[in-house]
């Protein structure tokens, strides 16, 4: 990553532009930690759609789906990823307040998404379609339950950086963590879009 | 000095501007599957194909507008490894997929 940031930029033992590598080549390894993550995914993709029809008699997907409410759940989460957006446009601006207004937003929306999700599957395991009743299930809970999970950390770590921001200020390192919180939690969005896809809209189909 | 403002990999600055592009095609890019599906206003075939064309676009729209990348110098090697990595996925995904239809196929 040296080698190739010295291409582009000459590279400056001392002040700004050392930072700015810093920050540039831990974006780069932190992107490539979630093109694991996304190889990860892709697996319990391949999974789930294997599985997509084993029922063993039991609930299939148009019976225990509800589209408006997966609608929603989109909606939560892309809102979420918009409004963090622009907390990282107020981050640039140096304005403190708005970055915490902007963390504490896409923070709610988040926790509006996690209880949606929760309760759905609350519901499913009540009416006797939990994990265990077939493997379509076991696929769908395992693949669902880890993007949730992932969301899970990301509003953890949101809930550190808000506490990180108060205490220490919109710092050189609480800027670049902030980005990659950012990262991570566009993300998420993009595994979303493929599971609204391939389980929600294909399995009412 | 242009150069050494889009270095930070991956996580560049956006504007309000593509922030808000980026949400509103979404948005759209979202409901339209949506609504095909509700309504049921297709074949299904042609709900299939459209809504796979629609998540793809999604997901290329996302990662311009949400996570900036594009084909600068700066973004080569994040470009690379989401190649990299969407190569493996077709193997994956793909080969699996192949394999246990062909399986069903056969017995």
């Amino acid at each position: 990553m040296m080698q190739t940031q010295s291409l582009t930029m000459p590279v400056n033992a001392t002040g700004e532009h050392e930072v700015h590598d810093v920050a540039a080549t831990q974006a780069l390894g932190f992107w490539i930690y979630l093109m694991s993550d996304l190889v990860v995914f892709s697996g319990l993709f391949a999974t789930y759609v294997v599985m997509a029809h084993n029922y063993a008699g039991g609930p299939t997907g148009k019976e225990l789906f509800h589209l408006p409410d997966a609608l929603l759940e989109t909606m939560l989460l892309l809102c979420s990823s918009a409004v963090f957006g622009l907390a990282m446009v107020a981050m640039h601006k140096g304005d403190k307040r708005l970055v915490l207004a902007g963390l504490a937003a896409a923070f709610l929306l988040g926790l509006g998404f996690l209880s949606m999700e929760a309760s759905e599957f609350h519901t499913m395991i009540r009416e006797g379609a939990g994990p265990q009743r077939s493997g379509f299930l076991s696929a769908f809970f395992t693949l669902v339950g880890t993007h949730g999970l992932h969301v899970t950390f990301g509003m953890l770590w949101m809930a550190v950086m808000m506490v990180q921001t108060v205490a220490k200020g919109l710092t050189a390192p609480v800027q670049a963590r902030l980005m990659r919180l950012g990262m991570f939690w566009h993300f998420l969005d993009i595994v979303w879009i493929g599971l609204f896809t391939v389980v929600y809209l294909m399995g009412v189909l | 000095m242009n150069q050494a403002h889009q270095t930070n990999a991956g996580a560049s600055s956006g504007s309000i501007k593509s922030y808000a592009t980026g949400f509103v095609l979404s948005i759209v890019l979202t409901l339209i599957p949506f609504m095909l599906v509700m309504t049921g206003a297709l074949s299904h075939s042609a709900i299939v194909f459209c809504i796979f064309a629609t998540a793809i676009l999604q997901i290329f729209v996302q990662l311009h507008y949400f996570l900036h990348l594009d084909t600068s110098s700066a973004m080569h090697w994040n470009l690379m490894s989401l190649l990299f990595t969407f190569f493996i996925i077709f193997l994956f995904v793909g080969g699996s997929i192949w394999i246990m239809y062909s399986l069903h196929y056969r017995m």
